[in-house]
């Protein structure tokens, strides 16, 4: 077993056991902590794979945004220090058979088929990444690319509007 | 023990997603659904990248979609996270059994 398996199992065992933290922790500010590292977990299995571009995004905008915001929104809506409210033992149980049948399915499934793999393990250039995604020639990304940034302008303008304060005399 | 690769990148994957579905279904607060939600999306970008790294080395294509992938997350949880406070300022609550007045 060399350095870079067991980087590989440290980091598995990292996201994992914090991704299931996050989802049964009862305090939730805890829960957003766990989520936190489990998002740190698979930035790190990016970096891993080599593919430092999207490791980068991923902290950037996962752990530097979504994670923040989540843990302010929590402050805003929660009275500090209390538990959630515990859940009906049968709605665990029913949860945990389901999810437990549809990972057995999909683990089977994956391991039945066989994928042609390709031996070229070459791993993405910055510049690569840069061409083809403002190309417009076959294979580019140029319109998505311009079709998310008049999305992400629509949803700041949403955010605005939905969580602007109305005025006390429209009450 | 076999050296790390495509399968235990899936099985992570498969793991990650199915944590997510039952945070799902059990939590009732809004803010730990949207949690779960957000450890789905990133179960599918690590298919992506492991489809696009061990099968597809050559092209780009899983790479741009994770990076779509993860610009749409964004939207959604600023989106979701006005629509949660604006929620709690008329019910002073965020849990999902108090938010049913649409059924009436």
């Amino acid at each position: 077993m060399n350095g870079s398996e067991i980087i590989f199992y440290l980091l598995a065992a990292l996201t994992l056991t914090c991704g299931l933290l996050s989802v049964s922790t009862r305090q939730i500010f805890r829960a957003a902590i766990y989520l936190l590292f489990s998002l740190i977990g698979i930035a790190g299995i990016y970096f891993w794979l080599q593919y430092e571009f999207i490791a980068a995004v991923q902290i950037v905008v996962y752990v530097g945004g979504i994670v923040v915001l989540i843990i302010f929104s929590i402050f805003l809506t929660q009275q500090a220090g209390e538990k959630l409210p515990k859940q009906k033992p049968g709605r665990k149980i029913f949860s945990a058979l389901a999810v437990f049948c549809g990972f057995a399915l999909t683990m089977v499934q994956v391991y039945q088929h066989e994928f042609d793999f390709d031996k070229a393990l070459v791993s993405p250039t910055m510049s690569n990444i840069g061409q083809n995604m403002l190309s417009t020639k076959e294979g580019g990304y140029a319109l998505p690319f311009e079709v998310i940034s008049m999305l992400l302008l629509a949803a700041m303008i949403g955010c605005i509007v939905i969580a602007l304060r109305s005025k006390p005399e429209t009450k | 023990m076999m050296q790390p690769g495509l399968y235990h990148i899936l099985f992570i994957s498969a793991a990650l997603f199915f944590i997510g579905v039952y945070g799902f279904l059990t939590r009732r607060n809004l803010i730990t659904m949207l949690m779960s939600i957000e450890l789905i999306l990133n179960s599918v970008n690590l298919n992506f990248i492991a489809f696009n790294k061990y099968l597809w080395p050559g092209k780009l294509d899983g790479l741009f979609f994770t990076l779509f992938i993860i610009a749409i997350a964004a939207a959604e949880a600023a989106v979701a996270i006005a629509i949660i406070i604006n929620l709690y300022r008329s019910h002073q609550s965020i849990d999902v059994e108090n938010a049913e007045d649409l059924k009436y």
